[in-house]
């Protein structure tokens, strides 16, 4: 099993992109999908970070591919998406709808955002070329091994959800701009202020969720990091890890550690749970009862 | 005439939708194959024949929902399910998952194919994708587009659109959203729910009654004041000083004012959601709505507030039809 980075799904300043990515170019990953996957709208902010980053990851010997959005629906969001096949990269789609744009024949990668539940749907994309599928977070260990073991047949890698806050919805509304009292058009793109997006409580002070944009986030940040021997004997070939805006390379140092063998599960949990947003943790998609369950001892503030 | 399709959750409320003048009722079977997954709704094989076979009889078509995706390792259910369509007589199956759109289009290809509104295509690429590889014939838009959108896809598609006018609202992509399966981890796309009644617990606190979901508080509503059901998108949370509605009102969708404008914008067929909705709730909506697509068809003015009273307390809305959050 190894580890891919999967697009950063916050809004950050172009600076911070740039070091984020050299910084992630010395972390034991072995690849890294990038690009603008929620508000269409942040792209020109950022865009002009893109090669420099693809340059230096490759030249930290990491493969990459470059992410569709994760809705389209304006024309200019169409463009978008036919300019990211002019790069020489594998394209990660997570929205169908951009298979149409990709030539074929050209290889792709599959993520999380693409309704993967089934056999049937796993072997119509690898039909179609799909090289790598990263699964929907939402799934059983029983379904992801049926799944990790159907691409296996196929010759095709199967990675799960490893590391972040899940992404759970998308909406064509934007929750930043609604919170502001603002319209979409207009948001002066408030969601900039919040680098892991912004915290939704219930009103008994639950954590529950976070709102990015148009899309909304899990509080809880989901690990699987007391899963990953189930998910090695499921036949998984790779854990996702999803950018957050501190600690991320020793994040991505934790987990490559416990790939190696060199930690437990439960130590990289301890490790993890201060290095987090909100310090709490979740694994319940895998093995229930709920998403937001964690299997293991729970910490802190009751959820 | 735009074509009305009317929800079914029983054999007894399609009848009701049939009488009442649905040229076309939707249903499904009673287990995980079908979005609307909830006890004591939905149909037998044999009930499923017998509808087909009263509604054809009175002119009507009856849409067979098979729009969850098929869990991993169980795929014969849902192709048990695309079968005993056929073979009940169906005009068509509402379907989501793209393993499954293969397997019909395969193994059933005289079974006429619609996209569900789980698929969530919401442009011209994806419906022509849809279209292309599967021969889908009708697709039903998500409830994200303005009727402007509307208008630009049907300008780039060769398939019929079907566009919800009343009922529940989904403010998120549908067939894209785990919020449910979060908190109860029961979902639409695998399991046909969301926000199911069997995760959810009130109590009375201090004057007030909490409703949670799978232990998450969703709102807290002062005694005495109706208390709305406890879907999750819907629900009163904080963030950062600020509570209230932070994803959608507790409203539903009326776009019955619209009906002429989405009939100009291409729609061939107007949805009716609430399969979980009784007999005597469908005979009314329906009824109001033939009147409108044929007030409609003749040019004639919509009735103004004409279900003002079945939207159970809640406020109507256009939903995304207009552009007031774009």
């Amino acid at each position: 099993m190894d580890l891919t980075v999967g697009p950063n799904f916050f809004f950050w300043e172009a600076e911070t992109i740039r070091s984020f990515y050299r910084d992630l170019a010395a972390t034991p990953v072995a690849r890294v999908a990038l690009g603008e996957l929620v508000c269409s709208k942040r792209l020109p902010f950022w865009r002009d970070e893109i090669p420099a980053a693809i340059e230096v990851l490759q030249a930290a010997g990491k493969e990459v591919a470059l992410t569709t959005l994760a809705l389209l629906t304006l024309r200019r969001e169409r463009k978008i998406t036919a300019d990211l096949m002019d790069l020489d990269l594998p394209v990660e789609v997570n929205d169908l709808s951009a298979l149409v744009q990709i030539p074929e024949g050209r290889p792709f990668w599959v993520g999380p955002l693409v309704n993967v539940y089934n056999e049937g749907t796993l072997r119509w994309l690898i039909r179609r070329d799909a090289r790598r599928i990263c699964l929907p977070p939402e799934l059983t260990l029983d379904s992801v091994a049926v799944l990790a073991g159907a691409g296996r047949d196929e010759g095709v890698p199967v990675e799960v959800w490893g590391h972040g806050r899940l992404p759970l919805a998308i909406s064509a509304r934007c929750y930043h701009a609604r919170l502001h009292d603002r319209a979409k058009d207009s948001c002066q793109f408030v969601c900039g202020k919040d680098p892991d997006g912004r915290d939704v409580d219930t009103m008994d002070g639950q954590q529950f969720l976070t709102v990015n944009g148009v899309q909304t986030l899990s509080q809880s940040t989901a690990s699987m990091a007391l899963k990953i021997d189930d998910l090695h004997s499921a036949g998984v070939a790779a854990l996702r890890l999803s950018p957050q805006s501190r600690n991320f390379d020793d994040i991505c140092i934790a987990y490559a550690s416990r790939l190696g063998g060199e930690t437990s599960g439960a130590a990289l949990a301890a490790r993890l749970r201060p290095l987090v947003p909100g310090g709490n943790l979740s694994d319940g998609f895998l093995s229930g009862p709920a998403g937001a369950a964690w299997s293991g001892e729970r910490m802190g503030k009751p959820n | 005439m735009m074509e009305l399709v009317c929800p079914a959750g029983t054999p007894a409320a399609l009848r009701a939708a049939v009488e009442a003048g649905a040229h076309a009722v939707y249903c499904g079977f009673a287990d995980e194959t079908n979005a609307r997954n909830f006890p004591g709704l939905n149909f037998t094989p044999e009930d499923m024949a017998e509808a087909v076979a009263f509604a054809h009889a009175r002119g009507a078509k009856v849409l067979v929902a098979i729009n969850t995706f098929p869990r991993a390792g169980a795929e014969p259910l849902w192709h048990r399910a695309l079968a005993n369509a056929e073979a009940a007589g169906a005009d068509a199956v509402i379907l989501a998952d793209i393993g499954l759109l293969a397997h019909a289009a395969e193994r059933h290809p005289l079974l006429r194919r619609h996209l569900s509104v789980q698929a969530a295509a919401a442009n011209p690429d994806a419906i022509n994708l849809y279209a292309n590889a599967f021969g889908v014939r009708r697709v039903v838009l998500p409830r994200v587009l303005t009727v402007q959108e509307i208008a630009a896809i049907n300008r780039e598609i060769d398939v019929e659109t079907e566009v919800f006018v009343f009922g529940g609202l989904c403010v998120m992509a549908e067939g894209r959203c785990s919020l449910s399966s979060y908190a109860t981890g029961k979902s639409p796309n695998m399991n046909g729910v969301c926000s199911p009644a069997s995760h959810v617990a009130y109590s009375e606190e201090g004057g007030e009654l909490a409703a949670r979901l799978g232990g998450f508080t969703i709102h807290r509503t002062p005694e005495g004041e109706p208390a709305p059901y406890p879907t999750l998108c819907k629900g009163c949370f904080s963030s950062d000083g600020q509570t209230g509605h932070i994803f959608e009102d507790p409203v539903s969708l009326d776009a019955t004012q619209l009906i002429p404008e989405l009939a100009r914008a291409g729609a061939s067929a107007l949805k009716i959601e609430g399969r979980q909705r009784s007999r005597a709730y469908v005979a009314q909506v329906v009824r109001t709505f033939r009147a409108a697509v044929e007030a409609q068809a003749a040019g004639q003015p919509m009735p103004e507030n004409m279900l003002a009273r079945l939207t159970e307390g809640q406020k109507a809305t256009i939903g995304a039809y207009a552009k007031t959050w774009r």
